[in-house]
């Protein structure tokens, strides 16, 4: 199957590309921007005038809920859902059920996710066996299986020497370590920011120094051992800048942010909304401007959709007692390109942030345009406003406080090493 | 808190959550209707037949004595039919949602949840997903709310002291965990306060409580002198394990009530408590039996509260159907 993706602005932030040009694609691949190659004749031609083609997006963090949790979704469901968000790479954290600690897990989710043809699903193994932060898990085996990584989900490793093992462990194998940093003594049972919204509602707050607590050991432990670390999810703008001078001190280390941090602050849960219920927590709005410009200086490689789809009743309960996580992966593309329109950063540095920011931490070759690359490409139409609504999600997951939220940008259609594994139908009247 | 949850377009009462977004003239007509109520347990008949033919359900997802029976009192004394469930104990052990514990009651046709839930925004929840018909009382949710037992204290202190305006208060001890804290600010705020002043160590003030407009002392020396009313919340004992205290002797003896302690007050200070008492941790004996307290006036002043809100929410809810499909 040759493409070609005619008159498309052609935005590849690994390479600096930014023009108007044709993008050919033969057999699964990128093989050339601009002029037409030697003796190419295209099978396929889309038409994307007027239209951004950017590489296909990389989401560092995203629940798929299978196995075990397949009353909440399916791998088969997120990945259509991730089509139609333009998110052509997809990471799992190793929290499913039973955890992805054995071979026998890893190759279950790749064979589903191939199953499904929607989207590359990468796989985050466990630090330690079944989570619990006591034995190491068979980290060597489960690279081998095809892990990208090692982490604990948000599951904390509480014994300070378990983790300095297992980054020695994991350093031995070149694995990076994906962290989440919570202290758990500061952070468990406790579901809103320990701040004067908590305060009014009488929620059990986590304060700022839950995260920068763990964060401090963490960067003190790779610093001591050597592995090369990502640390998932910040949600304080003091964690941010411990990561920055961490990073000018030449440690390895790279973090993201959940999406919804750069929108959202503890203010939003007003009224109880359950929506908002995350872990972490959304803080305050100096902490979102530290996460914004932790983003803007490229200090947060990455902006996940940190996808965390559920069935309807887990939040329906009293805030508390609900199930924290927002479903992110359709509203991905639209947040990262409002942070466009609100000054925080430029186009090619927002789609970075969710192409080769990334891939670059996952170590994958991906998140970019260049000729030879696999073609997972991105085509959305950056002028498009709608409304997202329960009706407009592919995901099984509606839990979402954007609903009722105009957005600018939409996916036009999805490519997976040169096949159209999403293509929205034209609207009435454009 | 949205107040249109609590007051419907007519600007009645309809859900009674919080004491935070209710307006003056809401919070001065329940103490007026309250104090109508007075009268009634006194009597020989304690009955009035106001609320006939409703029904109203005590839902109690955790254990109370004394409120839950308050409650059931003054649903009584309004002649209101009455049913008590201790959830507790009966279908959330079997692993039903609350939602279908609502939907089930709902369809029984009752007319008021009256409902205690250890989780804050629990009784938001349940009015949010709650019938159109059926209207919610919270008697207590979490840390969050509990506006009755903040009215009877304001029902008692308007009661002895007439105005708010030119009081100070000082609300003593467990403000972290303490609904009824959180409940008599708003409510004092309303009311026109002079001052509102919280008093406790460092481990048992909410972050950035300030917002809520009290000033924050630390220690009872400064934080009780010349105050009109002293309100001493319950200490529990699960604040030693937590680590947020060293011991009860500890604690009672830097901010437990004592006389000493009473006499940096006005001559003429009450002291309030919203039971149960712990003697000796919180409160000595001699303050708690002594001439400043109004302890068990409150209790009393608690039925008259309830009959009113209560009365109030029906009553306007009656009025409110009177005029469409029937």
């Amino acid at each position: 199957m040759r493409l070609t993706v005619r008159g498309g602005r052609v935005v590849d932030p690994a390479s600096g590309i930014d023009r108007v040009a044709d993008l050919h694609v033969a057999k699964g691949r990128v093989v050339g921007l601009g002029d037409l190659p030697e003796g190419f004749t295209a099978d396929r031609v889309v038409d994307a005038a007027g239209l951004v083609v950017c590489p296909g997006l990389v989401d560092l963090r995203a629940r798929l809920r299978e196995p075990g949790l397949e009353t909440k979704t399916t791998i088969a469901q997120e990945t259509r859902a991730a089509a139609a968000g333009g998110i052509t790479t997809l990471c799992c954290p190793p929290d499913t059920e039973p955890v992805v600690d054995t071979r026998a897990v890893v190759e279950l989710i790749h064979q589903r996710a191939a199953r499904a043809g929607m989207a590359r699903v990468e796989v985050v193994g466990a630090l330690t066996q079944g989570l619990q932060g006591q034995r190491l898990a068979e980290m060597g085996g489960l690279q081998k299986a095809g892990c990208v990584g090692v982490g604990n989900a948000s599951q904390p490793v509480t014994s300070t020497e378990v983790m300095r093992l297992a980054m020695q462990y994991a350093a031995t194998f070149g694995l990076t370590v994906f962290l989440e940093p919570q202290d758990p003594w500061l952070s468990a049972g406790r579901n809103a920011h320990d701040g004067a919204m908590a305060t009014r509602l009488g929620l059990s707050g986590a304060p700022e120094c839950a995260e920068t607590v763990a964060l401090a050991r963490d960067l003190l432990l790779v610093e001591a051992t050597g592995v090369r670390a990502h640390f998932g999810h910040l949600s304080t703008a003091r964690g941010v800048q411990m990561v920055a001078e961490a990073q000018a001190r030449g440690l390895p280390v790279s973090a993201d942010v959940g999406v919804h941090h750069l929108y959202l602050t503890d203010a939003d849960l007003s009224g109880f909304d359950a929506r908002c219920h995350v872990s972490p927590p959304l803080r305050t709005g100096a902490d979102r401007g530290g996460l914004r410009a932790g983003v803007a200086r490229g200090v947060l490689g990455a902006v996940t959709s940190d996808h965390q789809p559920h069935e309807v009743d887990a939040k329906q309960n009293p805030f508390g007692a609900t199930d924290v996580g927002i479903s992110g992966l359709e509203t991905l593309l639209p947040l990262v390109l409002r942070l466009v329109a609100e000054g925080v950063t430029d186009l090619s540095g927002a789609l970075a942030a969710v192409t080769s920011g990334p891939a670059r931490i996952l170590g994958l070759d991906r998140g970019t345009l260049a000729p030879g690359r696999v073609a997972d490409l991105c085509v959305f139409d950056p002028e498009a406003r709608w409304l997202v609504t329960e009706e407009s999600l592919v995901s099984r997951g509606h839990n979402t406080p954007f609903l009722g939220w105009e957005m600018k940008g939409r996916v036009v259609c999805t490519l997976l090493a040169g096949r159209v594994v999403f293509e929205r139908p034209p609207a009435p009247g454009r | 808190m949205r107040p249109s949850l609590q007051v419907d377009e007519n600007g009645r009462l309809k859900h009674f959550l919080s004491t935070e977004g209710l307006s003056a003239p809401i919070l001065t007509q329940i103490l007026d209707t309250a104090e109508s109520f007075v009268g009634v347990g006194e009597r020989a008949v304690k009955k009035v037949p106001l609320l006939r033919g409703k029904t109203i359900v005590n839902l109690f997802f955790e254990p109370s004595t004394r409120t839950r029976t308050t409650f059931e009192l003054a649903a009584k004394r309004l002649s209101a039919d009455l049913l008590t469930i201790n959830i507790a104990a009966s279908s959330a052990s079997k692993g039903e949602s609350l939602l279908d514990t609502l939907r089930n009651l709902e369809s029984m046709h009752c007319d008021m949840f009256v409902v205690r839930h250890p989780e804050s925004g629990a009784a938001h929840f349940i009015a949010q997903h709650a019938a159109p018909h059926v209207s919610v009382l919270n008697a207590g949710d979490g840390r969050h709310a509990h506006p009755t037992q903040a009215l009877l204290d304001m029902f008692t202190i308007r009661r002895l002291r007439g105005d708010f305006t030119r009081l100070r208060v000082a609300i003593v001890g467990d403000i972290l965990h303490s609904r009824v804290a959180r409940s008599e600010i708003h409510a004092l705020t309303t009311l026109g306060a002079a001052e509102i002043r919280v008093v406790a160590p460092r481990t048992l003030v909410p972050a950035q409580v300030e917002g809520l407009g009290v000033r924050v002392f630390h220690d009872m020396q400064s934080g009780l002198k010349d105050v009109d009313v002293i309100v001493m919340l319950r200490l529990q004992k699960e604040r030693m394990q937590g680590g947020l205290l060293p011991s009860e002797h500890e604690y009672f003896r830097f901010y437990g009530l004592t006389r000493e302690r009473l006499a940096l007050a006005r001559p003429d200070a009450l002291v309030m408590h919203p039971g149960p008492l712990n003697r000796g941790v919180e409160i000595a004996s001699d303050v708690a039996d002594g001439p400043s307290s109004v302890i068990l006036q409150q209790v009393g002043y608690g039925i008259a509260v309830r009959m009113a809100v209560m009365s109030i929410i029906l009553g306007s809810h009656a009025a409110g159907t009177a005029g469409g499909a029937h």
